[in-house]
């Protein structure tokens, strides 16, 4: 089993025709996604790289019986673009776009509540089931079907704590990356309690960063979900310790403001949580390799 | 992106929300014009910077027991000499650092006779996925104290988009204030404005300290600082012309003209990342090992030559930099690609400093051949730890050398 996405996972693409949604459609194809139809108002009834374009994801969705949408739609219209796929009860929506104004995503949340629809992102590299299914941005070369759930708020450090568990043979069920920006559609309690389901998912990582409160939240859910005996051997790890107060470090959602979403009191959360955190961002794999060997 | 106190009430003046009548000045006669348009016979000639404590604050130029970035003004001759005193000065609060900023702006405004103050902001809170109004009583303190020592006299008022601002959220700002009557009513006519304008400008941040009740019985913004959502400034062409680049790091102007998210620390060693995340990750790992990072640079998912040389340029223009760690986790792009645009820009930029580079992704050997084979000192790593561990003592070898 995985979380979210698995080889039956049926997608299209929203922005398909543009240069992103172009390149990544196709990598996705070539990793084996079942990708079905791309969404191009105006263009209904062309194709594009073989595959049949929509005016609007209803059609699409009717047509293909697709149950996932990647977006790729540019800043100003990605909201738009994810309500209307909230509309059509697409069932998982995945926005990598990047620069969403936070205005939009507030409509966008709201939109979310009561529907039929989870999204991931925006701000975000996608979700990945190795050797089944890819959507995003993601790079399937450094993947291996294992054992190991991910979930990130950074895309690169995703990267990192793949390509490590890859490396001390662990490999991954499925990594999710639920993105940088302040309103998000998923956070990761909601990924964490769908990894304690997951039966194939043995340990997890979860990597988080300066900004929020979403890392003490879900060191709190963790704590109490083990406190009922639903437990998995889990390593943390949270970026920007050496970053300022005050100065946004890229990410819309990375900033401590008014003594707020510092990193050590994310750290002390996840500590208490019973979390092992990697000191160090070139630990992930090897510390949480140590871990399951002191468990053994 | 931040604007000035005089631009954010012209905002604030434009949906109707009370503000004391004022007028920028740039120069000193800019300012005795200003003046001479008010009623008077008390002005306020207030520093326009972009950082807060500039009541509190002092010119370094001036004497240690001169006023400070806001003063009260009995007569025209005093704002002149008010004007002189502060304009092409130093101004250091809590918030500008020591180094201070150059106060090059003015604002002349109505003296205004205070019955009482309130605090009132609003952000996008971010666990409800709301706006939020926050306010209290307590006016002109620092909110952060307040918050600290009697949270009990600050309420949160958090606004579902899908009604928006409704009686009862104004209501509970007026009953929160302690207002009745006349005023009560005025706060909540206050209040709604105040949302629709955070809300149709896209602010990320607005901070209303104080809010004034003046004898006369009316509610005024007597200080307002406001900040705007980058991404969204797209559509308020309005805002973005009020933007004042001199209020900015130099650096940080040229880097996001290039796409580049740079922001300039304390230590030597230049850092140049693909993702916010790991750029974090990578100063906090130069850290770890005993020294401090220079910059955080993030160069986002197309490092091309183009925008690895203007990285370069930018992290180099910093005297302190003695060494550099460039970390490229390539995902889909191939790491030969990458190789050869830090070749490129290497060369372009003639660099005299150590270089480390960590490249990972699809075709990580041919990248590392093509760094060793460049001609350049350029040092390759396997993988982050190993890159901070060479930066480091490059770097420190530098210094004992």
């Amino acid at each position: 089993m995985s979380i979210l996405v698995d080889k039956n996972t049926k997608v299209i693409t929203q922005g398909m025709t543009g240069n992103t949604g172009t390149f990544h459609t196709q990598q996705a194809l070539d990793y084996g996604t079942k990708m079905d139809a791309g969404v191009t108002p105006g263009k209904g009834g062309s194709e594009h790289l073989g595959l049949p374009q929509f005016d609007t994801v209803r059609q699409a969705k009717e047509a293909t019986g697709a149950t996932a949408s990647c977006i790729y739609v540019p800043p100003p219209f990605a909201a738009d673009a994810i309500l209307e796929a909230i509309e059509a009860e697409i069932e998982l929506i995945i926005t990598i776009t990047e620069g969403v104004p936070v205005m939009d995503m507030v409509t966008v949340k709201r939109a979310l509540t009561g529907s039929k629809s989870h999204l991931i992102g925006p701000n975000c590299p996608g979700v990945l089931t190795p050797e089944e299914c890819k959507i995003g941005i993601m790079p399937g070369s450094i993947f291996k079907k294992g054992s190991v759930g991910v979930v990130s708020r950074s895309g690169t450090l995703t990267y990192e704590a793949v390509h490590q568990t890859t490396a001390v043979g662990l490999g991954q069920t499925t990594a999710v990356g639920i993105g940088g920006d302040p309103v998000n559609g998923t956070n990761f309690i909601d990924v964490l309690d769908m990894f304690l389901d997951d039966d194939e998912t043995k340990s997890m990582i979860m990597i988080g960063e300066i900004g929020g409160s979403a890392e003490e939240e879900a060191a709190e859910f963790i704590k109490q979900e083990a406190a009922k005996g639903r437990r998995k051997p889990m390593v943390g790890f949270i970026a920007g310790r050496t970053a300022p107060p005050g100065r946004r470090m890229g990410h819309a959602g990375a900033i401590v403001s008014g003594g707020k979403g510092g990193a050590d009191d994310k750290i002390a959360a996840m500590e208490d949580a019973g979390i092992r955190v990697a000191s160090s961002p070139s630990e992930l794999g090897t510390t949480l390799d140590a871990l399951l060997k002191e468990l053994a | 992106m931040n604007i000035h106190e005089y631009q954010a009430k012209e905002l604030l003046a434009k949906f109707g929300i009370g503000v004391p009548t004022g007028y920028p000045a740039m120069s000193v006669e800019e300012a005795v014009e200003g003046a001479k348009k008010l009623p008077g016979p008390l002005y306020v000639v207030k520093a326009q910077i972009h950082a807060g404590g500039r009541g509190k604050g002092k010119f370094s130029e001036l004497p240690a027991d001169a006023k400070g970035g806001v003063r009260l003004a009995k007569s025209i001759e005093h704002v002149e000499q008010d004007a002189k005193d502060m304009l092409g000065n130093t101004l250091v609060t809590v918030q500008t650092g020591d180094a201070g900023k150059q106060v090059n702006r003015l604002y002349v405004t109505d003296g205004v006779d205070i019955a009482k103050e309130y605090y009132l902001s609003m952000v996008i809170d971010r666990e409800t996925s709301r706006v939020a109004m926050i306010v209290s009583t307590e006016g002109g303190m620092d909110i952060e104290d307040v918050a600290h020592n009697t949270p009990e006299k600050i309420t949160t008022i958090t606004i579902d988009p899908a009604t928006g601002f409704m009686p009862h959220h104004g209501r509970a700002v007026a009953f929160a204030l302690k207002l009745e009557g006349g005023l009560a009513k005025e706060a909540q006519k206050l209040s709604k404005k105040l949302y629709e304008a955070f809300t149709k400008l896209d602010c990320a941040m607005l901070e209303i300290n104080p809010l004034v009740e003046t004898e006369g019985g009316e509610l005024l913004v007597l200080d307002t600082k406001m900040s705007f959502d980058s991404n969204a400034l797209y559509r308020h062409s309005d805002v973005e012309e009020m933007r004042d680049e001199t209020e900015e790091d130099p650096m940080e102007v040229e880097a996001g003209k290039h796409d580049l998210a740079y922001i300039k620390l304390d230590g030597n060693i230049g850092c140049m990342v693909n993702g916010a995340g790991l750029a974090m990750a990578t100063m906090d790992i130069i850290k770890l090992n005993g020294a401090f990072p220079a910059n955080f640079l993030d160069v986002g998912g197309g490092a091309t030559t183009e925008k690895v040389t203007a990285a370069f340029k930018i992290i180099l223009s910093d005297p302190a930099v003695e060494g550099i760690l460039v970390n490229i986790f390539g995902g889909i792009m191939k790491c030969d690609i990458i190789a050869d645009g830090i070749v490129a820009a290497a060369k372009e930029v003639n660099l005299s400093v150590p270089l480390v580079v960590r490249l990972e992704g699809t075709n990580v050997q041919q990248g590392k051949d093509i760094l060793a084979n460049s001609g350049l000192p350029i040092i390759p790593a396997d993988d982050l730890g190993d890159a901070a561990k060479k930066i480091v003592a490059e770097v420190k070898q530098g210094v004992f050398a």
